[in-house]
């Protein structure tokens, strides 16, 4: 039995979780009112509209807002500081993760800085991180 | 629109003890709360007809107690449930469903003992579960304090100046025999806790505490024939935004439209205006929870809630007494403390809070839950209109 908190995905948001093993953040878009959309959901949250799909989105977001977590989710794997990160996509919407690839730090995480999608193992399954956009991966 | 003073809160207790209650599960907590609110009212379970309670099931609750109701409710939004469930009841009694309301919560958030919370972001399957909590491992102090960063860069306010809440709230519950942490602390002191999630300290972050609570509710007619004063309750408002996405589910995660929405209904319905509050209730989690409240109820414009704070306008002595008891940082916070934050403006309204501000005719009490899932407003007032 894996953690309570290692993801289960649901028939929905299977092909969220499909992208990220194959390394592509895949999120959903209205055909209706084009709006692209984030937790994945089989309605469109601005225009009620179920005519929506998945799309690959190009990973690039910025830093809107941090915390660093002294005592990180041990399944991670990491004894030091880890953020937990409020990340912007380019496409619009606005998510929880971490950046990763970096000094956990204040000075090496900056608001508003270039970010890309990376994707990393957590238990059993892969997961959703981003990195600085210069890093090279 | 329910007529403001329609209803009346007729009784209102805590457990007997607070704090660490190591003999009592969450369920006897909320028992001995119930106990404690009907001989406040000076009533027995046959004169309610109308029952509500969050985190337990609401027939198992009711049973125990000896009510048979006509109405129930069990809506759970987090920690503020009770405030929803009174939104309900006030409806409920308007609408002649039933006539006496008990609204009960216990939990034993300290020691643990007996049933859980039935509120669980982390569900499996669940959207927190898949898209949020992975990050935190579900630690709040490093998620529902995400905005506090981009807050403090966008408006200047520093690390000292963001601490000053947690020291004015302190200097509150040195007065309060029942709050947990009662020597006076300074920004010094506060900014040299532990780190948990920077820029988060720990004597920022709320109290793990066990505690119950209480109230009855009942139509103004019939709150004339009880032994306390009634405490009227004027108008409210709750809305909904953020799902457990929280709380990157904002849509304007500075200015959250649903606290705006839930102050709006409150004034509306209350008919009344920010001038005629004397006292002020928004519940503390962590130290940023009463900036957002100030701002998006409209106390002052955005951008100016940790000044406001800063400048001392919400400690004793301030135009704005907030959080008097101590709040969720110094008083108790159970896990879900919208109870406890309840109780302390109905104690204010009445004139008996220890640490009781003077002339208390109009009390705002404002709630979240679910972190930025839910809110909800309530007006509470000595006499009706
Ligand atoms: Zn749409």
């Amino acid at each position: 039995m894996p953690h309570p908190l290692v993801p289960v995905p649901t028939p929905e948001t299977q092909p969220f979780w499909d992208g990220c093993q194959e390394g592509i953040l895949r999120i959903n878009k209205c055909l209706t009112c084009g709006s692209a959309y984030f937790p994945p959901s089989p309605i469109c949250p601005e225009c009620s509209s179920t005519d929506v799909e998945y799309f690959d989105a190009s990973g690039d977001a910025t830093l809107y807002s941090y915390t660093i977590q002294q005592k990180p989710f041990f399944l991670w794997g990491s004894e030091g500081p880890r953020s937990v990160a409020l990340v912007k996509l380019a496409e619009g919407p606005m998510l929880t993760s971490s950046i990763v690839n970096c000094e956990q730090t204040p000075e090496a995480l900056q608001l508003d800085m270039p970010l890309r999608a990376t994707f990393v193992p957590f238990d059993e399954i892969t997961v959703l991180c981003f990195e600085p956009a210069e890093q090279q991966s | 629109m329910i007529p403001s003073g329609a209803t009346a809160i007729v009784g209102a207790a805590e457990s007997t003890e607070i704090g660490a209650v190591p003999n009592m599960s969450s369920v006897g907590l909320a028992i001995d709360a119930a106990a404690n609110a009907m001989s406040d009212a000076g009533i027995a379970a046959s004169d309610i007809d109308g029952f509500t309670c969050g985190y337990f099931p609401v027939a198992d609750m009711s049973r125990q107690l000896g009510i048979f109701p006509k109405w129930a409710d069990n809506t759970v939004v987090g920690g503020c449930s009770w405030f929803f469930q009174l939104r309900n009841a006030v409806a409920a009694i308007h609408a002649g469903y039933c006539h006496t309301v008990l609204i009960v919560y216990g939990e034993s958030g300290k020691s643990t003992r007996g049933l859980g919370q039935s509120f669980d972001a982390g569900q499996r399957g669940g959207t927190g579960q898949q898209f949020d909590m992975l990050y935190s491992g579900g630690q709040a102090a490093a998620t529902f304090t995400l905005p506090v960063l981009r807050y403090q860069r966008e408006y200047g306010l520093s690390d000292e100046e963001l601490a000053v809440g947690a020291v004015s709230q302190r200097q509150w519950a040195t007065e309060v025999p029942r709050a947990t942490l009662r020597e006076p602390t300074s920004v010094e002191e506060v900014l040299n806790s532990p780190m948990i999630a920077w820029p988060i300290r720990r004597a920022m972050c709320c109290l793990v505490s066990d505690a119950g609570g209480a109230i009855i509710v009942t139509s103004a007619d019939r709150a004339k024939d009880y032994p306390k004063p009634p405490v009227y309750i004027l108008g409210s408002g709750g809305a909904l935004e953020a799902g457990v996405m929280s709380p990157g589910g904002v849509r304007e995660p500075l200015r959250p439209e649903f606290i705006r929405t839930s102050g709006e209904a409150a004034f509306a319905s209350s008919g009344i205006t920010h001038e005629d509050i004397d006292h002020l209730m928004i519940y503390d989690a962590f130290i940023h929870t009463p900036i957002f409240g100030l701002e998006g109820l409209g106390f002052v414009n955005y951008g100016e809630g940790g000044h406001f704070i800063a400048e001392g306008h919400t400690a004793p002595g301030g135009k704005l007494p907030m959080n008097t008891s101590g709040g969720g940082l110094s008083y108790a916070h159970t896990g879900a403390y919208g109870m406890l934050c309840m109780l302390e403006s109905i104690r204010q309204v009445r004139g008996e809070a220890a640490n009781q501000v003077a002339d208390v005719e109009i009390a705002l009490c404002h709630g979240w839950g679910g972190y930025w899932s839910a809110c909800s407003t309530l007006v509470f007032g000595a006499s009706a209109p």
